[in-house]
């Protein structure tokens, strides 16, 4: 993290010069694209207004990613332990992701309410998948001499699971938790323009139908802010957790 | 103590042993050789119960059982250690896992570390030490088995010259000191002249004992001993005659 990465740096700053430069120059009302120093300087100056909808959004990608964790580990246990029960449940999981979720958004509204139940749902069934799945993996990668060491141990399934797969699967565990807090703003966000009071979603729907173009940038800034924000801290729990690696 | 009596295993028509008969008296040091690729690694985890076998039996005590999954502690050239815990949670694990009294076993481990030359490293992590330490730290596992047999699976081939000698003498102790009974597998004649009492020649596949030799010699033993230079010489004769015969 203290590196900076200066190819990427210079390409982004690249990018924002053109778009600024572009609709200063071309004269682009606001109401159709704002120069990036614009959707800055109201991200920031609108933050009080912003704030609240932001606080409730991301309570919604925690709590989101907080039941798809708790799910996941024991299913994915469960699956590694009986591979009967792999067999039964893998089709339902592919089946998971294979439905687009956006056209349940409706439905989850008219059943869960317009509430955060209905979006922290949202957020839970996109990022499942991938935590189960990638902890999954990372138990069956396991090399097959530990397996067979711990064999002649006379380790029962428990022990084995709790000194050799978990730690051995963790790396894996945390490379699907990282894709998962990056994608589970947009079940949340989606479940929120579908139908809410609040939240950021709800906010730019808000400012799209006002024509505030530049509070809707605003908002995906804030969005996309929480995200590096939960992806940061996934890496620093990992780091801090996986440290033989 | 183990009696194997004419164990045969195929693999897709593949014969890997047949007809395999060992016996491993208590307390002594055996040492099977054979050429790379003969199988030697197969035969123990036949004799562990990864695969059934297809025929024969074994007899531990003169009593015939399954396999030798709750009687015999495995160590073998890849050290195994978890890179999550320290070199003495490493050693403990069998311990922990067969639910043995942690403190006892803990005092056990440190005397065992200190007698092992490993003092000092209790907290050390196997990516912080040499390969020789780790693999004297296997050894330190190995022994919290607290099983009488051990096998041991070509533990020092992955060391260097140096290192291997002082760890020889290691492998010496857990049968002058700790009383065990060994049987291991080797493709080092020089290291199994220093070690065994006795040494099962294997042929290629399918496998089986080709010779075996009783070397009866107080250890520790002087490589240039008449005695060991003739069996030495027999060996290598025996198993260039075996290279000789295989087809192609």
């Amino acid at each position: 993290m203290n590196r900076v990465n200066l190819p990427a740096a210079i390409l982004v700053a690249l990018i924002l010069g053109i778009w600024e430069a572009a609709v200063r120059l071309l004269a682009v009302p606001v109401f159709i694209l704002p120069p990036p120093s614009n959707i800055v300087w109201v991200a920031l100056v609108q933050a009080p207004r912003i704030f609240p909808h932001a606080v409730v959004t991301f309570a919604e990608i925690l709590m989101g990613v907080g039941f798809a964790v708790i799910t996941a580990i024991p299913l994915a246990i469960v699956m590694f332990a009986k591979p009967s029960l792999e067999k039964a449940f893998s089709p339902f999981l592919v089946a998971s992701q294979a439905i687009p979720v956006f056209a349940l958004a409706p439905l989850l509204v008219v059943w869960l309410g317009y509430g955060m139940a209905s979006k922290v749902f949202m957020a839970w069934i996109i990022i499942f998948f991938p935590i189960c799945v990638s902890l999954l993996e990372g138990f069956k990668s396991c090399d097959p001499e530990f397996r067979m060491l711990f064999r002649l141990m006379g380790a029962s399934f428990f022990k084995t699971l709790t000194l050799l797969y978990w730690p051995w699967a963790l790396p894996r565990f945390f490379a699907g938790l990282k894709v998962g807090v990056g994608v589970a703003g947009i079940g949340a966000v989606i479940g929120e323009w579908v139908g809410a009071q609040k939240g950021l979603g709800f906010f730019m729907i808000q400012s799209n139908a006002r024509l505030q173009v530049d509070l809707v940038f605003a908002a995906i800034l804030w969005l996309t802010a929480m995200g590096l924000l939960l992806w940061w801290l996934t890496g620093v729990l990992e780091k801090n957790i996986v440290r033989w690696k | 103590m183990l009696q194997v009596c004419s164990i045969t295993k195929s693999f897709k028509g593949q014969t890997v042993f047949s007809n395999l008969d060992l016996t491993v008296g208590q307390g002594r040091f055996h040492v099977m050789i054979g050429p790379s690729g003969c199988g030697k690694s197969t035969l123990f985890d036949g004799l562990t119960g990864v695969f059934p076998l297809d025929e024969g039996r074994l007899l531990w005590k003169g009593e015939p059982f399954a396999d030798l999954r709750h009687h015999a502690a495995y160590m073998q050239q890849k050290d195994l250690l978890l890179p999550w815990f320290s070199l003495l949670n490493n050693a403990l694990l069998p311990a922990k896992t067969s639910g043995q009294d942690m403190k006892a076993a803990n005092d056990r481990a440190c005397r065992l570390f200190e007698r092992l030359g490993l003092k000092g490293y209790e907290s050390h992590y196997a990516n912080q030490v040499s390969g020789g330490m780790r693999q004297r730290c296997a050894l330190v596992r190995t022994l919290m088995f607290n099983r009488d047999l051990i096998l041991l699976d070509e533990p020092l081939s992955a060391l260097d010259t140096i290192t291997r000698r002082s760890l020889q003498s290691l492998l010496l102790l857990l049968q002058t000191e700790f009383k065990k009974t060994i049987l291991m597998i080797t493709h080092d004649i020089e290291e199994a002249l220093f070690l065994a009492d006795e040494i099962y020649l294997l042929s290629a596949r399918p496998m089986s004992v080709s010779s075996h030799y009783v070397l009866d010699l107080p250890k520790p033993r002087n490589s240039h001993d008449p005695v060991l230079t003739a069996i030495k010489a027999n060996m290598l004769e025996k198993l260039e005659g075996d290279l000789n015969h295989e087809p192609g």
